[in-house]
């Protein structure tokens, strides 16, 4: 691959130094203008507001351009590419054509392609290239002017009166704003992508076969004559599975934490407390591909040997060991949930019962506890749909095949499995396998968006009625 | 005997008997309490054992990857066999085997043989070759070198590969065994730092694999995350605590932020895959596109942190700075955000060791592919540390479990230190108000 003088990184460096040079040259230029009128306390801002103004207008139109550029480049130049191609190849169907268009990507990266390289790839390649470089070079020539020219121009407006502090105080709102946008952004970007492949995918599929089908069997025939490939997309056996998963993690985590969380809040002295509390958080600390590892190398074989000594058959990929591993994960989580909670009691309400003469496990199970219930709740439908959502400790110990079975020695599958192994690889991006896992997407983050949401009016609720 | 006093003995009866109904439950109440306050404290202990279990059973798994068996070979370098002119391109492969061939005359048989030259791993030729550039006066001679052993020599070294089990059941053969007890009792082979796992890229021989392409991996990945990110969570913590006027708008972004921080994140690798590379054409594997997903996931940690943080800083901070004339924009930046920034900073390493050891968002966007050259740059093809545990973990080869734990163990090391810095950062600069 060549590497180009203006690359992107590289124009970006350069505006940097553009920016830099132009605060500096405002300021320079406010110091100026008011030189034989009586220096800086004539202007209406302080010389660094006309230097911030000027360096604001170099760089955030530039940003834009090139931001919007770079995104768009990529898809305008493969339309360009392919409107160019030979005849024949443009009546190939559009999953041929994909495959096409990778190829010469790959050539341009110089990377090694699949089968042999004809004459009409390599200048299509080329091609590719020329754009490329084209675009790049257009791209830093329009960056560059638009940055400069904004530094001439707030040069020339650069006066006494000019009110630099509003201007800039006005934009650095504008661009707090535009910030606080993303988060809405984001959520749109989530739902459009999820909905738009899945809504493809019932095209296919229809929606009640999805939800209610009991066959889960991703695989589709590549020829019309193969055995055994018809593929299903019952979704129930893969929830459940999700679900028994989950419900292990649960049984797991909510005793151990709800007990830590008791005994942290209410028996715990000082010094225990601080040292067992960091010691927790250390288990939600580690990466869950550890847990993972963990789940699969070390448990799984543990409760498959347990079991066979005790005479049970218990497949290698075994529900149990995914979710127990999940639920230590989830330890930490459902305890300091539930001791931010337990400690907002009220002091009164215990001091009450105590002094009514019930013990303090009496204080806590009769009095404390009935009281956090509906924030111990939130916490927990916070914790299961977290769980539901958690993917590398099942992608590597949970198994593949999809049973619907309650028993938690079989092998079971996910949701988050289903999306891994669908979209790990490279995929053609009509067949109804890869679209069915973004329908699981979709499914996935309903499930957890419904959990989290009543999850947090739960807890809001519970807040309201102590503060 | 009268009825005001007939009255007040019977009350007595009944207090004394409630007394006594009080009294009979007592022992059991305690024991209950006694009882309740032992689940709490093994509830605790049970979760500080699982948490030393798993810290040790990776510990014992990996602490010998960072060893590695060499083996010590005579290799005549023949001066027919190698052009002075053209260093690079002699055939140093055959010249190992040769020496190995040389070093056990007996085997003659063609499969034999093959198991023989798979004692040396397939690095060793590389590393002749490495010699004999910088020692070209050599060429002619017979010298001596450690070259890496093939990974089933290591294990058996390292007594991962047990003897005493039935030959069938075996990686190794007892004739490879047989050859490696005769370089054991020549004491040409030994276990060195393994400096290649830590200086490598990824390898399908686990004698060659390395952290290294996944660690500029991970450094090009979060450089891109930290730099999108930062800025625009506290500059959105900032308009959100200081400046949004409270109205539905405002409101309707504080709603989404607090999803977005509980969705789950491989949807946000389904974004990633959906927006970022089919919709914007960005290149696969990249860690620049890595770093996009891994900044709209940890946007909402760093928010989150940042508003708590401008929170905690007294309005009496605000009131002074507006009453001498600031406007308000001058306060925040002058006043709060100084005050502010090392909460916020916390926050934001606390993100960026979420973003760190995050895995299943990248395996959406391709960064799972196997890449063998150290990436160098944001559009190179990269994998990261968390998914180089996770491809190490689905290789079957013994060799690659202790790799994977190995790799765990530095992955954990980068997590303590920048949590460690958090705490650090938490204790200096924290203030009460």
């Amino acid at each position: 691959m060549v590497r180009e003088r203006m690359s992107p990184s590289n124009l970006l460096l350069v505006l940097l130094v553009l920016t830099t040079a132009g605060y500096y040259l405002g300021r320079r230029r406010a110091f100026s203008v008011v030189k034989n009128d009586g220096g800086p306390r004539v202007l209406h801002s302080r010389p660094s507001y006309y230097g911030a103004l000027t360096a604001l207008w170099c760089a955030v139109p530039a940003l834009v351009v090139f931001c919007f550029w770079l995104a768009f480049e990529s898809r305008i130049i493969t339309h360009i590419v392919v409107a160019a191609l030979p005849e024949e190849m443009l009546t190939l169907s559009g999953g041929r054509l994909n495959l096409l268009v990778n190829d010469i990507k790959n050539l341009v990266e110089g990377n090694i392609v699949a089968g042999s390289i004809s004459p009409a790839l390599r200048a299509a390649a080329d091609h590719y290239q020329e754009l490329n470089a084209i675009s790049h070079a257009a791209l830093a020539v329009i960056v560059l002017v638009i940055s400069i020219g904004a530094v001439l121009w707030i040069q020339r407006c650069i006066s006494p009166g000019l009110r630099a502090r509003n201007h800039v105080e006005t934009l650095v709102k504008y661009i707090l704003i535009a910030c606080s946008t993303l988060a809405i952004f984001t959520t749109i970007g989530i739902v459009l992508s999820v909905l738009y492949e899945a809504i493809r995918f019932f095209k296919i599929v229809p929606i009640h076969q999805f939800l209610l089908g009991l066959e889960w069997s991703p695989q589709m025939a590549i020829r019309a004559d193969q055995v055994g490939a018809s593929g299903a997309f019952g979704v129930i056996p893969v929830f459940m599975g999700t679900l028994l998963i989950s419900a292990i993690a649960m049984c797991v985590s909510v005793p151990v934490g709800l007990m830590s969380a008791i005994y942290l809040c209410e028996y715990a002295d000082k010094r225990f407390r601080a040292v067992a509390k960091p010691l927790l958080e250390i288990l939600a600390g580690i990466p869950t591909v550890v847990y993972g590892f963990f789940a699969a190398l070390i448990v799984a074989p543990l409760i498959r040997n347990t079991g066979a000594t005790l005479g049970l058959s218990v497949s290698s990929e075994s529900a149990l060991a995914a979710g127990l591993v999940m639920g230590i994960m989830i330890i930490p989580f459902v305890s300091s949930l539930s001791d931010d909670v337990i400690n907002a009691v009220p002091q009164s309400l215990r001091d009450g019962a105590l002094a009514l003469g019930s013990t303090h496990s009496e204080t806590i199970c009769r009095v404390v506890l009935p009281a956090a219930l509906p924030g111990i709740v939130g916490g927990v439908l916070l914790a299961v749909s977290r769980a539901i959502g958690e993917t590398m400790i099942v992608v590597m110990a949970a198994g593949l095949s999809a049973n619907l079975t309650l028993n938690p020695l079989k092998t079971v599958t996910t949701i988050t499995v289903q999306i891994v192994t669908l979209l790990v690889g490279d995929q053609e991006f009509d067949s109804p396998k890869t679209l069915a896992a973004f329908a699981l997407g979709l499914l996935l983050f309903v499930v957890t968006l419904v959990l989290n949401v009543v999850a947090l009016v739960v807890v809001r609720k519970y807040r309201e009625q102590y503060e | 005997m009268n009825k005001s006093e007939n009255m007040a003995s019977s009350a007595q009866g009944r207090q004394l008997r409630t007394m006594d109904i009080v009294n009979r439950g007592l022992a059991r109440r305690y024991r209950a309490e006694r009882r309740f306050k032992r689940f709490g404290l093994s509830a605790i202990l049970l979760s500080l054992a699982f948490l030393a279990v798993l810290f040790i059973s990776i510990f014992a798994n990996g602490y010998t990857a960072f060893q590695q068996t060499f083996i010590q070979l005579e290799v005549f370098l023949d001066p027919l066999k190698i052009d002075k002119e053209d260093l690079g391109s002699a055939n140093y492969q055959g010249l190992v085997r040769e020496s190995l061939a040389k070093t056990f005359p007996a085997v003659k048989n063609r499969a034999d043989k093959r198991k023989l030259y798979g004692m040396v791993s397939s690095g060793a030729s590389f590393d002749l070759r490495k010699f004999v550039q910088k020692n070209r006066h050599e060429i002619g001679n017979t010298i001596r070198i450690w070259v890496p052993a093939d990974d089933d020599v290591d294990m058996l070294i390292k007594g991962h590969i047990l003897r005493d089990v039935p030959e069938s059941e075996r990686r190794m053969d007892d004739t490879q065994i047989a050859w490696v007890d005769h370089f054991q009792h020549q004491l040409r082979i030994k276990q060195e730092f393994n400096m290649t796992f830590f200086t490598g890229g990824d390898s399908r021989e686990p004698e060659l694999a390395g952290i290294w392409g996944a660690v500029c991996g991970s450094l090009y990945t979060l450089l891109v995350t930290l730099c999108l990110s930062f800025p625009i969570g506290v500059a959105t913590a900032i308009y959100l605590e200081e400046f949004a006027p409270t109205n539905r708008w405002t409101d309707v972004v504080e709603v989404n932020i607090n999803n977005l921080a509980a969705v789950p994140s491989i949807v946000f690798g389904l974004l990633g895959l959906a927006v970022f590379l089919n919709f914007f054409g960005l290149p696969r594997s990249a860690p620049l596109v890595g770093g996009l997903v891994l900044t709209l996931m940890t946007l909402p940690t760093i928010i989150i942190a940042g508003r708590a943080s401008l929170k905690s800083v007294p309005p009496s901070i605000r009131e002074a700075a507006l009453g001498i004339g600031a406007s308000k924009t001058q306060m925040v930046a002058h006043h709060v955000l100084p005050l502010a920034m090392p909460g916020m900073l916390t926050g934001t390493i606390i993100g960026m060791a979420q973003a760190l050891g995050e895995t299943a968002p990248l395996l959406m966007i391709g960064m799972v592919a196997f890449i063998v050259d150290i990436p160098g740059g944001f559009t190179d093809p990269a994998t990261v540390l968390p998914v180089q545990i996770f491809l190490w973990a689905d290789s079957p080869e013994r060799a690659f479990l202790e790799k994977t734990s190995a790799a765990i163990m530095v992955l954990l090391l980068f997590l303590v230190i920048m949590n460690g810095l958090a705490v650090v950062l938490r204790k200096k600069f924290e203030r009460r108000w």
